[in-house]
């Protein structure tokens, strides 16, 4: 506050030490790194089977075509599930909805937990008690139970879902950004511009959003993944879409009580779930590499903050 | 230096012992007043929310009198504090309630899947936690070594699939397709204990250990190589103490103090681990329990167990902190302003 004083009223304040699209900057840098390209290939790819699986299906999804739990052959490459239907054309259209639906929660999360970690630690006193408490009361339940929680009341509805985990996720992302954002409302600039009168949500949206790129986009990945695994997780409890429709999290439930018989009925969606998870996964980390520069992840690193450790170089 | 220190110390003796417990007094009391939210949190979404608890059991069945009924026997019709008090204090004096999809007591459900529950929880955390610290200081003193490489991409490829993934992939190689050595799924009668068949817990249990490794892994790892890196470790080293005395005690009780709050966080983990794994292995736990009542839609026992997880995970909260406080000897004295 004191070293803030003695700026002169007149002066402007200095350019906030941030470039235009520096996010693109760092995915160019991220995905240039060996774990970079790895990680975002196999999401990729996965993704684009998800995409376009619908419309190169070679059958019906739901029709019943065969016996059930048929051995793979010319005219079904991935066999029959439990009721004869072709896992490949189930394969290819299983993917998309999860897709989307973990994409939204993960918007979802980002931009309320963003919201609330950003107000709590720049607005202090009870507002920052107020949320704090909250996110402490959510962060009792763990994630898939608070959804299962209001599942159980409202029914296996999707926009449920997608809220349900959108809102387990806010309170990580929260803590991470309040402890990033009380570092930042501390810097000199900062200071400069309160001085002149700018109003706290015009401060907040315009000097410290800019700066929390590294940390937003390391809890994107992080958060995404998290949803591809509890959306998969419900819909394997059985939770998600309702039958007959396909799902990659659904199809490995129906189909493992003939594991021996057509392994590849669960086979096939289960390596697409952990691929595309890995792939999220390893992307994150190279992001998280290449930003904050330590082999740890935020939640990680906030632990260590939280002890009072040193940060490791 | 030396003397700063121990005029530090000496001090803060007097000061510190009474702050701690403070702080500890303040932490527990922070965790009841989350606990009492969460229980107005779960009693407000599973009584309040659109479609009330008894539209939701009833379902397409529902008809007014039928509703009236049940709206009745669940106390729909009072007020709203009175409902929360009357059903809080259930909660307090025992009277849980029965379970709307057969009649039977609550409490008498759930008992002997939360005593199976905690078996599961408590060898997955205990194999897990021994088994992330180990590999993870093996990884940090062979860093840069093939073990190291090895198990630092095997940690972030496991960190990243879901349970009932890694679950389905060892039913598939030890319980179906490659060998038989394991049963695929337990055929224990909900209502009976988990010891009575032991060899039903090997596979949920190394699910979860698969799953709770890599995150310990990770931070041991991390936390090893700071502490071996450190100039006391030098120190040590320079005076000639023997490299295992600079691991066993000088290195390791460092690098311990943000592990244990790992192992905590492994444990909360678990409680909602615990979830899928039962399901997938069709075990008799309270995981199992709530996937079974969100299904039938029963309220009671989705309350209890929801409460029930809830107040373990806060309860391993207050738990962890207070022993990574009295684990890191910095935290103890109040930080300068």
């Amino acid at each position: 506050m004191t070293a803030a004083a003695h700026v002169p009223p007149a002066a402007r304040p200095a350019p906030a030490p941030v470039r235009r699209h520096q996010w693109l900057a760092t995915l160019r840098t991220v995905v240039r790194t060996p774990r970079g390209a790895i990680g975002l290939g196999l999401a990729l790819s996965v993704t684009l089977l998800a995409a376009i699986g619908p419309a190169i299906a070679p059958r019906s999804p739901t029709a019943l075509l065969t016996v059930p739990f048929a051995k793979p052959s010319s005219q079904f490459p991935l066999g029959s599930d439990f009721l004869g239907r072709d896992v490949l054309s189930r394969v290819l259209a299983g993917g998309w909805v999860l897709l989307v639906m973990a994409v939204a929660a993960t918007a979802l999360g980002i931009i309320v937990g963003a919201a609330a970690g950003i107000s709590a630690a720049y607005l202090r006193g009870w507002t920052d008690s107020f949320i704090m408490r909250t996110v402490d009361v959510i962060l009792a339940f763990p994630q898939l139970v608070f959804a299962l929680l209001l599942v159980s009341v409202i029914g296996p509805k999707l926009w449920l879902i997608v809220l349900a985990v959108g809102l387990s996720h806010a309170p990580q992302v929260a803590r991470v950004l309040r402890s990033a954002t009380l570092e930042i409302s501390e810097r000199d600039y900062v200071k400069a511009v309160e001085l002149q009168g700018m109003r706290p949500p015009k401060v907040m949206r315009q000097e410290i959003l800019p700066n929390l790129i590294s940390p937003l986009m390391v809890e994107t990945g992080l958060r995404l993944t998290y949803s591809i695994v509890i959306m998969a997780g419900l819909a394997f409890l059985g939770f998600g879409q309702q039958p007959p429709a396909a799902n990659w999290g659904s199809m490995i439930n129906e189909n493992r009580i003939g594991l021996t018989l057509n392994p590849w009925a669960v086979i096939a969606p289960a390596l697409l779930i952990a691929l595309l998870t890995i792939g999220t996964n390893t992307f994150t980390d190279a992001v998280a590499r290449v930003t904050i520069g330590v082999d740890r992840r935020p939640e990680e690193a906030a632990l260590v903050d939280d002890l009072g450790l040193q940060e490791v170089k | 230096m030396s003397v700063a220190t121990a005029s530090v110390r000496r001090g803060s003796s007097r000061a510190a012992a009474h702050p701690i417990r403070t702080l500890v007094i303040r932490r527990a009391a922070l965790g009841l007043v989350t606990l009492l939210l969460v229980s107005v949190v779960v009693f407000l979404a599973t009584e309040v929310l659109p479609g009330n608890a008894a539209f939701a059991v009833l379902g397409r069945s529902a008809n007014p009198v039928r509703l009236h009924a049940l709206e009745r026997q669940l106390h729909l019709n009072r007020g709203l504090l009175d409902q929360y008090w009357t059903w809080l204090s259930g909660l307090f004096s025992g009277r849980l309630g029965n379970s709307l999809a057969n009649g039977q007591p609550v409490w008498s459900l759930v008992e002997p899947r939360l005593v199976n529950s905690a078996v599961l929880v408590l060898l997955a955390g205990a194999i897990g936690t021994v088994v992330g610290v180990v590999l993870g200081a093996v990884a940090a003193l062979r860093k840069d070594g093939w073990f190291d490489h090895v198990s630092s991409v095997g940690a972030l490829a496991v960190t990243s699939l879901p349970e009932f993934v890694i679950a389905i992939t060892l039913v598939i190689v030890f319980a179906t397709n490659v060998w038989h050595l394991l049963p695929a799924v337990s055929l224990l009668p909900p209502g009976s204990y988990a010891w009575s068949q032991p060899q039903l817990l090997i596979l949920p249990v190394a699910t979860l250990v698969i799953v709770i490794v890599p995150y310990l892994f990770r931070m041991m790892r991390g936390a090893m190589i700071e502490a071996l890196e450190s100039d006391y470790v030098e120190m040590a080293r320079l005076k000639g103490v023997p490299e295992w005395r600079v691991v066993f005690t000088h290195a390791l009780p460092s690098a311990m103090a943000p592990t244990i709050q790992v192992i905590g966080l492994n444990f909360l983990y678990l409680a909602g681990g615990v979830v899928v794994v039962e399901y997938v292995f069709n075990y008799p736990g309270i995981g199992q329990g709530l996937v079974f009542a969100v299904g039938n839609r029963d309220i009671p026992v989705v309350q209890f167990i929801v409460l029930v997880l809830a107040a373990f995970y806060v309860f391993m909260n207050i738990l962890t902190d207070v022993i990574a406080l009295l684990a890191s000897p910095r935290r103890r004295i109040p930080r300068e302003p």
